[in-house]
């Protein structure tokens, strides 16, 4: 298949090794008799993400033995079943499996069906032999079209039956024969089939049936591949004719339809001197060795480790350019010329230098949208809905490290829009829809954020079933609540509405899952919804994670950062403009009353101005809400390298972090949403 | 300093940085003191317990700065150019503690070192491992790392379950 989407299975691949070797990480470390309730529920998040992935990328045989696995890991963290010992042995086991099946999808190495089969079998006996009529991995290896010298080709005859929209659909066949055609010597005949003779002809519509014939050593994996997105699995049969090189042998036709295709991957070829599967291949770091490929590129590929050394290094350089600059300030501009122009241009280099460097982290946001196109088709096709996906501002660019962890969260999005938010044709038409919905992910930068957008245009959410969804859960709720705070509920963990599970959704591990990771990139979602009109998921991440901009101020004798996005205006308070509200105190602002909070007051800060009309009030935007700041002055404006406090210390409520000022200090760096909830908390007084 | 290990290991003797607290001489393992440093400006953490007195910027790591003279109520408090910062690193923290002055490294055999006594002294027996003896002086030795683990220290997050491991 091209290269592109070679690319995605590499990360498909990554993450997968990923999630493999953190569910053993825990597997290994947790306790059979007194397991750890969240333990489990990353363990059974591992899974589901693998599965998911597994699923989008066509990997069927994966897919299913994960399926296996996470169905038991769901009824063990209901507590429906105790965990067990064996139980733990068995999920380890399917997990080397499904290492091995990883393996095989990514380096061709050979795949013991057995081994796979043996796993789900355990599994499924421990879960009490209810569902052994569920497909079982097929070992009847007899299938497979093995061929086992590389050099042999095969026939292979291939019959390509479109459907009558594939044109409509933009596809175009033309490369499909080239790509065809560069495997071996392809032969093609059409034939035409117009239904009701020329009167109900319609010339937009293929009518056309392709029989190929294709002499190639490609496997037939590779075949399937090129059809990947084109054709559905039942609308393109591959016939394995005659392994060439057995010219002797009687016609035996082993033939496999795709619709069956898992039996027929990876055939695993019974040479005897090649040994079929080593278990210490399915230790986290076997998978390290890849066959070597031989083009050349124009890009290096350096440890993440070290652009991240750099990005610290350039953050040290910003600093001490900094306090260069402050100490340059008490030379006398006309005497020190040559010294004042050497700092500007200083400044402006490391600049220049930072955007450079901080550019080696940033992808384009493309990279995980292209993977949905592929995802909405399959899914729509297997849901029996008719959805069609637009992608805005791919060009969109962020912070690798944040591309790579929010795979997982938009791919749970868009699923659970296609799940749950667009309807089925029918119910589309009753209300009087376009039977085809449209779901539209778009990417924007913002300020110093990144917002990116999941929006159907299905049902919308359902209050009513999410309220009594939530009270079956045991959350506390209200018919008072507002839909803000409603919708905010689908974020608590195991949390569905879905009617049944299916393998697409309705576990419930989705929202919290995306919370999850999105909080940890410092990031939050918020949702809106209209009911019959469908509804939208925000994500909101920060540019990037090591540098912002700031504006730095004074209270009392501390200095603070307050990041430069979330500053709306500063103004200098008139008194008539104060007024108390049951002991708060509002600041008026174009006739809005705005709450103020007194940064003294929060973090106890002596000698700082009282007299609000002395002061300076900032009007911060704290989470969507406005809220007026008290400080004492407004300093300068400063790009600010954010440091970790946890590093050393612990969390500091209100904060985002800290960093150093050019003199050497340390100034901590508001967080304001977060400072908004501690004066909430806080006792007023 | 292969040597110098190597006839460390054979008489079992171990290095301890001396300080003092008032007027008690303590001695903590000299292989957790990453640096002594003097007092600088510190920025002050908000909400944070007393003998926190802040953070420091050590050549681009943020540090925390813990007074044991406000902790344990022992010294005068003062800050000038004679105060010590001894910067540790325990926990995989850099930490960095304020004490009245840093006398000397010594070296202890284990026959050197007596099991800790009941009484009080101003540091918590629990976090003392012995007292040892050179000189004629006596020399309290803290076990730092559980020290500052503590959850009346605060200093990391969920310190409340270090404590009780550490207790157990």
């Amino acid at each position: 298949m091209s290269a592109d989407l070679s690319q995605f299975f590499q990360v498909f691949f990554e993450e997968s090794t990923e999630h493999l070797a953190e569910m053993e990480r825990i597997l290994l470390s947790i306790d059979p008799h007194a397991p750890d309730e969240e333990e489990l529920h990353a363990v059974f998040r591992a899974a589901h993400s693998i599965k998911g992935g597994a699923a989008t990328f066509g990997f069927g045989d994966m897919a299913a033995t994960t399926h296996t696995l996470e169905s038991l890991l769901d009824r063990v963290r209901h507590h429906e079943l105790g965990l067990t010992a064996e139980m733990v042995d068995a999920f380890l086991e399917t997990k080397d499996a499904i290492a091995m099946l990883l393996a095989g999808h990514r380096d061709k190495t050979p795949v013991d069906e057995a081994v796979v089969a043996s796993a789900c079998n355990k599994l499924k006996s421990i879960e009490g032999g209810e569902s052994h009529s569920s497909p079982e991995p097929v070992t009847d290896s007899a299938e497979a079209p093995a061929t086992d010298s590389p050099d042999a080709t095969t026939e292979y005859r291939i019959v390509f039956t479109p459907p009558a929209d594939l044109f409509k659909r933009g596809v175009r066949v033309e490369p499909l024969f080239d790509e065809l055609a560069s495997l071996g010597e392809l032969s093609v005949t059409a034939e035409v089939a117009v239904p009701d003779g020329f009167d109900g002809y319609d010339p937009e519509q293929c009518y056309l049936c392709w029989n190929m014939t294709l002499n190639s050593t490609a496997q037939l994996e590779e075949l399937r591949d090129i059809f990947m997105f084109v054709a559905d699995e039942d609308e393109i049969v591959i016939q394995l004719v005659k392994p060439a090189d057995l010219h002797h042998d009687p016609p035996t036709v082993p033939e496999t339809n795709l619709k069956n295709s898992e039996s027929s991957r990876n055939p695993a070829p019974e040479s005897p001197g090649r040994r079929l599967y080593d278990r210490d291949e399915t230790a986290p770091n076997a998978f390290g060795r890849r066959p070597v490929d031989g083009t050349e590129s124009s890009s290096i590929r350096v440890g993440v480790s070290k652009v991240d050394q750099l990005i610290n290094q350039m953050g040290e350089l910003v600093i001490t350019q900094a306090m260069l600059a402050q100490t340059a300030q008490q030379f006398d501009p006309v005497l020190y010329e040559s010294l004042h122009r050497g700092m500007e241009l200083l400044q402006r280099n490391t600049r220049d230098l930072q955007e450079s460097v901080m550019s080696i982290r940033m992808m384009p946001i493309s990279f995980i949208f292209s993977r949905f196109p592929r995802l909405v088709h399959d899914l729509a096709a297997k849901l029996g809905k008719q959805a069609e996906l637009k992608l805005v501002g791919e060009t969109t660019e962020l912070d690798k490290g944040l591309i790579e962890k929010l795979a997982d969260p938009l791919t749970h999005l868009v699923r659970n829009s296609l799940d749950h938010g667009i309807e089925s044709p029918e119910e589309r038409r009753q209300a009087g829809k376009q039977p085809n919905g449209t779901i539209t992910l778009r990417a924007a930068q913002t300020g110093g954020r990144i917002v990116i957008e999941v929006i159907d245009d299905g049902a919308g959410l359902n209050r009513t079933r999410i309220l009594q969804k939530a009270s079956e859960n045991g959350l506390a709720v209200s018919d008072e609540m507002s839909d803000e705070e409603v919708w905010q509920l689908i974020f608590a963990p195991g949390f569905s509405t879905a009617e049944k599970v299916t393998d697409v959704s309705g576990r419930g591990v989705g929202m919290d899952v995306v919370m999850k990771n999105v909080q940890a990139m410092g990031g939050r979602v918020s949702i809106s919804s209209e009911s019959g009109r469908g509804s939208r998921v925000l994500v909101s991440l920060p540019l990037t994670l090591a540098i912002l901009d700031g504006l730095s101020v004074r209270v009392g004798s501390e200095t603070f950062i307050v990041p430069l996005n979330s500053i709306i205006e500063s103004l200098q308070p008139q008194l008539d403009d104060i007024n108390a509200v049951s002991g708060n105190t509002t600041v008026r602002v174009r006739g809005e009353y705005l709450p103020l909070l007194r940064l003294n007051e929060i973090y106890s800060i002596k000698g700082a101005v009282d007299q609000p009309e002395q002061a300076v009030v900032m009007i911060v935007d704290a989470e969507g809400e406005q809220v007026a700041l008290l400080v004492d002055e407004l300093l300068n404006q400063h790009q600010v390298v954010i440091k970790s406090l946890e590093t050393n210390y612990r969390k500091v409520d209100g904060t985002a972090g800290a960093t150093i000022m050019g003199d050497g200090h340390v100034a901590l760096i508001l967080d304001v949403g977060d400072l908004v909830h501690l004066w909430r908390k806080a006792p007023q007084i | 300093m292969e040597e110098m290990t190597s006839t460390m290991a054979e008489d079992g003797a171990r290095e301890y940085l001396t300080f003092t607290l008032g007027k008690e001489e303590y001695g903590m393992d000299i292989l957790k003191v990453q640096e002594i440093r003097g007092y600088d400006a510190v920025t002050s953490i908000a909400n944070a317990p007393q003998f926190l007195k802040g953070v420091i910027n050590l050549r681009g790591v943020i540090v925390p700065i813990i007074d044991m003279r406000i902790k344990f109520n022992l010294g005068t408090v003062a800050y000038d150019e004679f105060t010590v910062v001894i910067i540790i690193n325990v926990l995989g923290r850099v930490i960095g503690m304020v004490v009245d002055g840093v006398s000397d490294v010594v070296s202890l055999l284990p026959d050197q070192i007596k099991p800790p006594p009941e009484f009080g002294t101003g540091i918590d027996t629990q976090y003392i491992t012995g007292i040892g003896t050179t000189n004629g002086q006596m020399l309290i030795l803290a076990d730092i790392e559980k020290l500052m683990g503590g959850a009346d220290m605060q200093l990391v997050e969920n310190s409340a379950e270090n404590h009780l491991d550490l207790a157990a």
